[in-house]
């Protein structure tokens, strides 16, 4: 991409079930604050501000106005994306490449505890046809799963197996949510949720939030920093009836990859990218989105266990930091994402670090059944 | 800004207080499919879709997964912007900005709102649950405490707030997509209408409506192509301030976010008179009385002065500086979709299609956005890409 969009610094916070010792307003506050020291910067110095927050989450109405002060926004311009966060940050790419902004802090945060994650995805459905059948996000995958199971011959055992890597790495990530490791017979004992996703394959109800600041070519140069760059991004969406989804070909997430990829000139994602931190509420969503985003032909998510267990041979990791099952709300979670590709990208990801990561890609997803796609590649 | 953007398309629905003859899906076609036709552009040219809404006021979550394909989104990027009343200025200003990326050459952004599918008071008293909420719930409250300031520092009357309602709705009536059309509204009726919050009238507020509005940004070449007289984007500006009522020092009377965004705008626009040098102004007013103070805060006349503009009748449609020809907030308020309606209108006037509501020869265009307790986005339009 030309100009470029450089990635300053980054924050998150420790993920918990629940942060009941802050505010919403404190717990940004916290966020907002470490992510300019990360980036050596003041709250002067920023010149716009993007959020990501949905007000139902919040049980607010404009529950950004409530943070105006926290996010360096009073008498500066401040833009909310009602979605996730990585969204958001694609937002805050182009604000720079507009020419808007030059110094831009990104920040996505939930407090999922304070509400109800399948009341309010139940919401999310048309409210006359799938709304009233009480679909939710839960429901709608297990429909997902269901069909990407029998189309390939994906078994329950491969998907509790990716609970498995992703809980023992989880124990690495020092923002993590604390969850014991668990194995393959814990999960498939689990409690039957919607069939046939069990309670370990579903991420956990989580609080936090996490920040990146974004800095045009310009004040890279000026500052003499060393940041990580935007390479390529692409977004798309699904069709929204389920009905009339084909819910395993994800053409969205396809296309959303492959706008990145072109961007970003990569011809092989797989040999390419040393780290993918991708958005899986559920556990078989780390092997269909690997198989979409073109790490692995379709139907071959097996395969991709295999490598995770040849992680060490400096294949393409997926998700050290434990992904959503170490505990991320659904809103933020494309942006821990992305600040997870930075610290890997910068050689600050402590005991998950990957060696020598020249390339990572983040992932983030709106919706039911990934109905909402976004991608981003970055890279020193 | 990296690349010169303008406005080449826009398209309305017929707004109502309640549009039961379609969804919130079908409601956003309507307005993409009526700009498309404008644009004289198929679906298949748009790179990007934008939405706007403020869900809460419908009991939606994430709207833009059920309305997105509405727009024509499915498989594009499609995203949903939601900043309380500036939603609709803010969706439009990411419109804007994603086009003059380099990233998407045209781009569609839509404000929507069905305020007839819940209820927007209860929506907005989900204010802060300690501080807020007992005191500020709703938009008419606060308003009114703001607005008794506001009158007692600058001497306005309850007859020249009057006047700006019967403005509003007698304008509406030259456009045939307003909601709430009064021809024969007098000063007299809106001074005898209920008081609802003193010293708001009945007659002085916004209504509730639904509806949706789309507004199509294109690059330079494209829109060139497009557009036989595009409506350049020359000034995006937004500004806001604390959360709380009480930390606003006062609101209505200093409303410094509007005057800094102002004063922004117009230095990157070369603006010095801006009553002599606008053309047309389409400003978010949701109380007759917050027009009053706009005037001021906008510099179209010295602070104290905004009620002898109304007298004078400056602003009237044959007026020096027609405001809100379309007839404003106050006769259309889909609360997501007012902000961009604004936008749509300027456009609309520098394109010369606004029929019965056109000013003639007009160049350059003021729109601004206002929303939660004092913020602000300002825009200018220009028939020159500078």
């Amino acid at each position: 991409m030309n100009p470029k969009v450089g990635i300053m610094g980054a924050s998150q916070t420790h993920f918990e079930a629940s942060k009941t010792h802050q505010t919403i307003s404190e717990m940004v506050f916290e966020i907002a604050q470490k992510a300019l020291e990360d980036a050596g910067i003041s709250w002067e110095d920023l010149n716009y501000t993007i959020t990501s927050s949905v007000d139902l989450w919040d049980g607010l109405t404009a529950s950004n106005a409530t943070l105006t002060e926290v996010v360096g926004a009073v008498m500066k311009p401040e833009m909310r994306v009602a979605g996730d966060g990585l969204t958001a940050a694609f937002q805050g790419m182009l604000t720079i490449l507009s020419g808007a902004a030059d110094l831009v802090l990104v920040l996505s945060y939930s407090k999922e505890s304070m509400s109800s994650r399948w009341g309010i995805t139940n919401w999310v459905f048309d409210p006359i046809y799938q709304q009233t059948l009480g679909l939710d996000y839960l429901s709608a995958a297990a429909l997902q799963a269901q069909a990407y199971f029998s189309r390939y011959g994906i078994t329950e055992e491969a998907c509790a197996r990716v609970v498995v890597k992703n809980l023992s790495d989880a124990q690495k990530n020092p923002f993590a949510q604390r969850r014991p490791k668990v194995s393959v017979q814990e999960v498939m004992n689990s409690e039957v949720w919607a069939s046939p996703l069990k309670a370990l394959d579903v991420s956990p109800i989580s609080d936090g939030g996490s920040a990146i600041i974004l800095a045009s070519e310009r004040v890279v140069r000026e500052r003499k920093a060393e940041p990580v760059w935007i390479l390529g991004a692409g977004r798309g969406l699904e069709n929204h009836y389920l009905g009339e989804r084909d819910l395993v070909e994800g053409e969205a997430l396809r296309r959303a990859g492959q706008k990145a990829y072109d961007l970003a000139g990569i011809q092989n994602p797989f040999e390419e990218i040393e780290v993918a931190e991708i958005s899986c509420a559920f556990s078989y969503q780390e092997l269909l989105w690997s198989e979409l985003l073109n790490f692995y032909p379709i139907g071959q998510g097996a395969k991709l266990l295999e490598d995770w267990e040849a992680d060490l041979d400096g294949k393409l990791s997926i998700n050290p930091s434990g992904g959503l099952m170490a505990g991320n709300p659904l809103i933020p979670a494309g942006l821990v994402r992305l600040v997870e590709a930075f610290l890997q990208l910068k050689g600050k990801a402590q005991n998950h670090q990957i060696p020598g990561v020249k390339k990572a890609l983040a992932h983030g997803t709106d919706g039911p059944c990934g109905q909402g796609q976004c991608v981003m590649v970055v890279g020193v | 800004m990296a690349r010169r953007v303008a406005i080449v398309g826009t398209g309305q629905t017929k707004h109502r207080s309640q549009r039961d003859d379609v969804n919130m899906m079908e409601m956003v076609y309507e307005a993409a499919t009526a700009a498309l036709q404008d644009a004289e552009l198929s679906v298949k040219d748009i790179d990007a879709v934008l939405l706007g809404n403020m869900e809460m006021f419908e009991g939606r979550a994430l709207p833009e997964m059920w309305c997105g394909e509405g727009a024509g989104g499915v498989y594009k990027h499609c995203l949903k912007i939601a900043t309380g009343g500036t939603s609709g200025t803010s969706v439009s200003i990411s419109g804007f900005q994603h086009a003059a990326s380099g990233l998407f050459d045209i781009v569609m952004a839509i404000g929507f709102e069905k305020q007839s599918d819940g209820h927007t008071a209860t929506g907005m008293s989900l204010t802060d649950p300690f501080w807020d909420r007992h005191v500020a719930a709703g938009a008419i409250g606060n308003f009114a405490l703001s607005i008794s300031q506001y009158a007692a520092a600058r001497g306005v009357t309850p007859e020249q707030a009057a006047k700006v309602a019967v403005k509003a709705r007698r304008n509406a009536c030259n456009n045939p997509y307003a909601h709430l059309q009064l021809p024969q509204l007098t000063v007299e009726q809106v001074l005898s209408s209920p008081i609802i919050a003193y010293p708001v009238h009945r007659f002085d507020m916004c209504p509730t409506s639904d509806g949706a509005c789309a507004v199509i940004y294109a690059e330079e070449a494209r829109a060139r192509k497009i557009c036989s007289r595009p409506a350049w984007v020359r000034a995006a500006v937004t500004r806001h301030d604390y959360a709380y009522l009480g930390d606003l020092k006062d609101r209505l009377i200093s409303i410094r976010t509007m005057r800094d965004a102002a004063r922004v705008a117009y230095a990157q626009v070369g603006i010095r008179e801006p009553l002599k040098e606008f053309d047309v102004a389409e400003i978010y007013e949701p109380v007759s009385y917050a027009e009053l103070a706009w005037y001021e805060a906008l510099g179209f006349c010295k602070d104290g002065e905004a009620g002898r503009l109304m007298d004078d009748g400056i602003t009237l449609l044959d007026g020096e500086l027609p405001v809100n020809p379309s007839g404003g907030v106050l006769s259309t308020n889909p609360i997501g979709a007012s902000g961009t309606i604004r936008v749509a209108e300027a456009a609309l006037q520098i394109h010369g299609k606004g029929e019965k509501r056109q000013v003639p020869g007009v160049k350059m265009a003021l729109v601004s956005g206002y929303g939660v307790y004092s913020w602000s986005d300002i825009l200018i339009l220009s028939s020159s890409p500078g």
